[in-house]
């Protein structure tokens, strides 16, 4: 019933920000598709059933400017690579540990390594994720393990 | 105040081009395919994000930016899981990555 | 300024279909196209500012969406031989 409740609460907002009307009858034609695609969403048995994604957005806001400067400073190094005329790239595949107890913080960890440029999540088996590095530097990176720590402490007591 | 967002746009509306189209020769000049899944990673994340709020800079305050954010967030989110899906089924399709002792830096492409 | 972007977009998208014509695997094919698609949704949230027509954003977003799930769907078909689960297939 909770997972009901707040993925109507989320469809309707997304409705009103895209939309942006307000006149009745437009507003109950939105209304009237939030509760079919809720129905729907309830039929397909895909509706969250803890209910504690919610929980998520207020502690992403510490990791996502991180993560946004990680990705920035991998940016520059990736196309300094692709512009170099003799091109001195060292593929080379490794692979790390997740230490997140849940799906959602592995999720999170292996969707973040792709996002930042240079390192790619190939395959995840259990708590080990493979990884193509395209150069060492940025596998050293990613070594370090200092993702590794931030996504499990965001995805915490999970 | 006009002038500082004009700025802002500029600069992040050239330099999402630029990433744009750096990322597009790395995927041109790249030697395998699994360095190239790291050249189309500079035009997923910084080139789209860029763009996006050097245009929503120009759009101000209404709900044009909500859209603009809200488009940036969903790349972001679907870049990375594609990008995944694609190293995955290539890996399982026994496409045999170039490591680094094969001479790393070749361009016979 | 929303010219200068286009054409890097517009450059950027010409070298993705080279890479979508030279591609030695179906897999580099794949990838192009979904770099290729990233970029369309770029140009037509560019285009609509140029045009002064911001609700071209909405079509942006639809395409963002139908390019993931398409890239997905390729890849799927690609390396199943199928979309959906078999028993269906079989039943038909």
């Amino acid at each position: 019933m909770k997972g009901i409740i707040s993925l109507f609460i989320t469809l309707s907002v997304i409705w009103l920000l895209l939309s942006g009307h307000t006149n009745p009858l437009l507003l109950s034609l939105g209304l009237a598709s939030v509760i079919l695609t809720v129905i729907i969403d309830h039929r397909m048995d895909v509706v969250d059933q803890e209910g504690n994604r919610i929980s998520y957005p207020p502690r992403l806001i510490t990791y996502i400017p991180w993560l946004a400067w990680e990705t920035i400073k991998s940016n520059i190094t990736v196309a300094k690579l692709i512009l170099d005329p003799k091109m001195p790239i060292r593929p080379n595949i490794f692979t790390v540990k997740a230490s997140q107890p849940g799906e959602l913080g592995k999720t999170i960890y292996a969707n973040s390594i792709t996002l930042t440029p240079g390192t790619v999540s190939m395959s995840v088996d259990g708590d080990e994720i493979l990884v193509h590095a395209i150069d060492q530097g940025t596998a050293d990176d990613l070594l370090t393990g200092e993702m590794d720590r931030r996504v499990t402490r965001i995805s915490g007591e999970h | 105040m006009h002038l500082l967002t004009d700025t802002l746009s500029w600069f992040f509306l050239l330099s999402g081009g630029l990433a744009v189209m750096i990322g597009s020769l790395g995927l041109l000049r790249f030697p395998d395919f699994y360095t190239r899944l790291h050249a189309a990673g500079i035009t997923d994340s910084f080139g789209t994000a860029a763009i996006l709020v050097g245009l929503a800079f120009q759009a101000g305050l209404t709900l044009v930016t909500v859209k603009l954010l809200l488009i940036t967030v969903f790349i972001l989110l679907t870049s990375p899981t594609s990008t995944h899906a694609l190293a995955k089924s290539a890996l399982h399709g026994q496409l045999k990555p170039l490591l680094k002792e094969d001479g790393g830096a070749s361009s016979n492409t | 300024m929303f010219t200068a972007a286009l054409f890097a977009v517009a450059v950027a998208m010409i070298l993705c279909l080279l890479r979508m014509l030279l591609g030695p695997t179906v897999y580099d094919r794949i990838l192009a196209l979904n770099s290729f698609g990233t970029k369309t949704v770029l140009t037509i949230a560019i285009a609509g500012f140029l045009m002064g027509r911001p609700d071209f954003l909405d079509i942006a977003l639809v395409y963002a969406l139908i390019n993931f799930i398409g890239t997905i769907a390729i890849l799927k078909f690609f390396e199943y031989g199928t979309l959906g689960d078999e028993s269906l297939e079989e039943s038909e």
